[in-house]
């Protein structure tokens, strides 16, 4: 498989992106300009990153520029035929602004730009990028966000909770799901999710920041490794 | 020429901010009187902020060379450290004092844009950033304010442009009420040989404006920078320029693309004195001139004056000057990134900037006469030993009480915002965008930044505690440099280098002269001392608070930003306490000394005492034996005994873990100096029982003096056999104090 890893005007944690799937995860990466609209050499294995970052200095509403780049019609595009698409942080806020994720992504509950560790509990490892993590693991990965409150409309989010779309919740380091331990106000504590389909995933949490021994966490790792693992097996099959 | 320009006399002149005198000179240099553009234009460029005219004479007298310095102080728009493995490393600290004080948010938005693009108009992505920050009384509303503004600003700016903010200080004194102090420090990274230098080489090729319209905001910011900040100030408004971080995010990108292309003879950033300041700059470096015409810069208002083109400060500009016939590289870059790339002139050789508006020419000036080492003035100012310092002279330790009760002295102390930790502050910075910062998970005195595909990290850090420097100018300044290489070892680094941020009082009050030229003298010998040249950074005269009713002088604040590198990352040593059973040393010498300590300010109201002991050469002896011991893998832990002094230092190694500890106190000294007292030179460190013998042998043998002090237990503070309480209720109180006192 290979991972292309798109660069918006104001992406700044594309770079942190291809080298953890370069040089830690070994894996063929490209980045893809947001002028291009074309990626046919994406396979439905292929996984498409929307990386962290501002895109168009998120002056109007975080991810509502970007969802109008060329390239988001390609990706929406390879979303719908099964390809893999992967949103972080400013990426999942455009997920959700383009429609391929349900819901959207409010000013944190305290107004305030946030960054540092927080605990996620895994909530299911039906889907790629938690596969290889038993549901309840709770992992330590830090958040970088003004607008990263997680919302949707009440029969949405019924929807959302009932086919276990929800990936990760906000978390005390022993698992438990309470408001102190929520970092932004979202609802239900949620910290990542995916389409009905899962194939499409989206997250506040960087766990490209979480990946390697130097700098003290890897419990990003896991996610990647999920990743790899998940497509390695479609391929046998 | 323009005939709506306002008349030039001496009264003009002095407006603008030049004296009388200046303005003579001005006429003398032309042959014949100024029009008011070209007076806006001397005016801006002899202001202290850009020419440094009060203080070059004395920064030169710093130690400006050393084996690992690419370029020498002020040859190019901040330092050049060569770090090894075909990198160099370019850094350097900035003010922007008085836009904060009017308007925290852009003031220090546009401070830590202003200096990220001193770090990439070189060629070097910036990877790091440090702020040192001082506000006064954090009670007061308008502190409160100031710090909202100041630390949104940092945040919003530094976030988007997607570097993080690995470090930093935020001090309080109510010296800084009205005059706050903003430094922003970046640190970049550029393969050795792939600089590029702010010069205008080749008469004939072209000369580009870059990035943002040009408007009206900023005008005269540099001289505005050059005056005592008055209740008067805030109708100076528009002299504080705006910020826009994702502007300055394509221009990052987009320069560095640029340089690739081979196209580019040279480029300056546009910080103070716009337009003028870059094109008079790169001209006179290279000896050659230009002719630039101002109607052909895009500006975001009609009607802009010429003079307003030139001298405004709207951020994220470049100034570039391309290989003629190689323009249509440029143009695609610029384009690809959807920024402006605009012709505005061309190189000659006749050593003058001409400027042109519509066809007319409208200043026509040397630009050698404009610049630092070149027509621009330089004075010595008078200087007198301050009168305060007799009061610091009376001051006598045996007249301050000892505490009765020590656990409610230590929880006095811990009340004071100086000592507890700024995570409400740095949890608004990204520290962990570009996935450098070894330090967020493993917490060391300086930061890390580790270098990707290399075994090497960077260790920087920022200090200055402006008290000492208050209480003895020239000790405080040794010890700001002290202090902070003093972090560097701690951490297991190399001290390399230093740029400095010079913020007094206004240099024509001869005390205040005198602190500077003081602090100076300490920060050269410290700097010899410790072999680490000034690279460069800048002074910040004319900052002063209303008092006790007084106009005074801020507390002379030299900060020290410093550069180390680890050149094998695995020596990094943090500062936390590791296992239960690893045992507490102290290296260096205790005295019984509470000078200029926070105990003092903040539990005795005694702001008038003495600088803590301080001696450079055991604080390098010292320093030297650390590095030793942490190569050798020896010990487990290390932090410097700063601020707070023992007790702080104790508490601030236990909380990462949450180990507590056990220890004791030495009956030969006060028992107050010998927990909350700064005596310098000092270093707390852990080892494991397996290597104490290796330790304390080594120590023994090489001459260094040390204390044991007890070892790493529990979850208590246990000192003298006094419990002092539950390390997580004392953490509870570091942790929320100012969290507290700002969301309330």
């Amino acid at each position: 498989m290979k991972f292309g890893v798109v660069v918006f005007p104001g992406s700044n944690c594309d770079d942190d992106m291809v080298h953890v799937l370069r040089n830690v995860m070994q894996q063929d990466v490209v980045k893809l300009w947001h002028k291009d609209r074309d990626i046919d050499s994406f396979e439905t294995g292929d996984c498409i990153v929307l990386p962290g970052g501002f895109s168009y200095g998120d002056y109007v509403r975080a991810g509502a520029i970007a969802r109008f780049s060329p390239i988001v019609d390609a990706v929406i595009e390879f979303a719908n035929s099964g390809g893999y698409v992967w949103g972080i942080c400013n990426g999942f806020q455009i997920l959700c602004e383009a429609g391929l994720l349900p819901g959207v992504l409010l000013r944190n509950s305290n107004h305030h730009f946030v960054c540092k560790n927080v605990f996620l509990r895994t909530e299911t490892n039906n889907s790629p990028i938690t596969s290889n993590i038993m549901p309840g693991k709770v992992l330590k990965i830090p958040i970088a966000h003004a607008e990263g409150r997680y919302y949707d409309n009440p029969a949405e989010l019924q929807q959302l909770e009932d086919n276990g779309q929800v990936l990760f919740r906000y978390a005390t380091a022993d698992g438990a799901i309470t408001e102190a331990a929520n970092p932004n106000g979202a609802i239900n504590n949620i910290a990542g999710i995916c389409n009905e389909q899962r194939n499409v995933f989206g997250m506040m949490p960087h766990p490209e920041r979480a990946a390697e021994t130097i700098l003290g966490n890897t419990d990003g790792r896991l996610l990647f490794e999920s990743m790899l693992a998940t497509t390695s097996s479609k391929m046998l099959v | 020429m323009q005939a709506t320009e306002p008349q030039v006399t001496v009264e003009t002149a002095k407006n603008l901010g030049l004296t009388e005198e200046e303005f003579h000179r001005i006429n003398d240099i032309l042959g014949r009187t100024p029009n008011f553009t070209e007076l806006s234009i001397f005016s801006v460029m002899w202001s202290e902020h850009c020419s440094y005219k009060n203080s070059i004479y004395w920064l030169k007298t710093l130690p400006r060379e050393g084996k690992h310095l690419l370029v020498g102080a002020g040859e190019e728009n901040a330092g050049l450290v060569d770090i090894g493995d075909g990198l160099a490393c370019a850094f350097k600290i900035e003010s922007h004092n008085h836009p904060s004080a009017i308007e925290p948010y852009q003031g220090a938005a546009t401070g830590v844009g202003g200096i990220h693009r001193d770090i990439f108009t070189m060629g070097a992505r910036p990877i790091a950033a440090l702020n040192s920050l001082r506000f006064g009384d954090i009670e007061s509303s308008k502190t409160q304010h100031l710090i909202r503004g100041v630390v949104k600003g940092i945040g919003d700016y530094g976030n988007c442009f997607g570097v993080p903010t690995v470090g930093g200080e935020v001090y309080f004194n109510p010296c800084y009420n009205q005059n706050i102090l903003v430094n922003a420090m970046s640190v970049g990274l550029v393969k050795a040989g792939q600089t590029i230098s702010a010069r205008a080489d080749g008469p004939g090729n072209p000369v580009f404006i870059v990035g943002s319209a040009t408007g009206k905001d900023g005008i005269h910011g540099a001289t505005f920078a050059s005056a005592d900040l008055t209740e008067d100030s805030a109708e100076d408004l528009p002299a504080v320029q705006v910020g826009d971080p994702f502007q300055e995010k394509l221009l990052l990108e987009a320069t560095l693309e640029a340089i690739k292309t081979g196209a580019i003879v040279g480029m300056q950033d546009m910080g103070a004195a716009g337009i003028t300041c870059s094109t008079s700059e790169m001209s006179a470096k290279s000896q050659t001139g230009m002719r630039i015409d101002l109607s052909r810069v895009p500006t975001r208002q009609a009607h802009m004056k010429p003079f307003e083109i030139l001298l405004s400060e709207s951020q994220e500009r470049m100034l570039i000057v391309a290989h003629k016939g190689q323009e249509q590289k440029l143009f695609d870059v610029f384009e690809k990134w959807d920024l402006v790339c605009e012709q505005i002139g061309e190189v000659t050789d006749t050593g003058r900037l001409e400027y042109f508006y519509e066809g007319e020419k409208v200043a026509d000036v040397i630009a050698d006469a404009l610049v630092l080492g070149g027509g621009a003035p330089v004075y010595k100012r008078e200087q007198k030993k301050p009168e305060y310092l007799k009061n610091i002279a009376k001051f006598k330790l045996s007249k301050i009480a000892k505490p009765d009760n020590y656990v409610e002295a230590a929880k006095k102390l811990f009340t004071s915002p100086n000592l507890v930790s700024k995570r409400w502050v740095y949890e608004q910075y990204d520290s962990m965008v570009r996935t450098n910062t070894v330090t967020t998970n493993t917490p060391s005195d300086a930061a890390i930044v580790r270098i990707k595909n290399a075994q090497k990290a960077l260790a920087v850090t920022t200090d200055c505690n402006s008290a000492y420097v208050y209480a003895d100018p020239y000790v405080g300044a040794m010890i700001a440099v002290a202090e902070a290489a003093r972090n560097i070892v701690c951490s297991g680094g190399e001290p390399l280098a230093i740029t400095n941020c010079l913020n007094f009082g206004n240099p024509y009050n001869p005390e205040v002269y005198w602190q500077f030229v003081s602090a100076i003298k300490g920060m050269g010998d410290a700097c010899r001392k410790f072999s680490t040249p000034v690279t460069g950074g800048n002074v910040s005269f004319y900052n002063q608070s209303v008092y006790k009713d007084a106009t005074e002088p801020v507390y002379p604040t030299p900060t020290i930003g410093m550069l180390g590198l680890l050149d094998d990352i695995s020596t990094h040593t943090t500062l936390n306490f590791k296992k239960p059973g690893h045992q507490i040393y102290m290296i260096g010498t205790p005295h019984n000394d509470l000078g200029s300590s926070e105990y003092l300010r903040w539990v005795h109201q005694v702001e008038h005492s003495p600088a803590p002991v301080f001696d450079l050469d055991e604080e390098f002896h010292v320093q030297l034996h650390l590095k030793k011991l942490i190569r050798k893998g020896v010990i487990e832990s290390a932090h410097d005994i700063s601020d707070g002094g023992l007790f702080t230092c104790l508490l601030e190694a236990s909380f990462p873990n949450g180990l507590g500890f056990i220890v004791e106190t030495d009956s030969n000294f006060r028992k107050d100096a010998y927990l909350f007292g700064e005596s310098q030179s000092r270093i707390m460190i852990s080892v494991s029982v397996e290597n104490e013998d290796e330790l304390v042998n080594y120590l023994n043998s090489n001459n260094v003096s040390f204390t044991k002090l007890g070892e790493v237990a529990g979850q208590q503070i246990i000192i003298d056999e006094e419990n002092y309480g539950a390390l997580s209720d004392w953490k509870h109180q570091f942790d929320t104090l100012i969290e507290e006192k700002m969301e309330s």
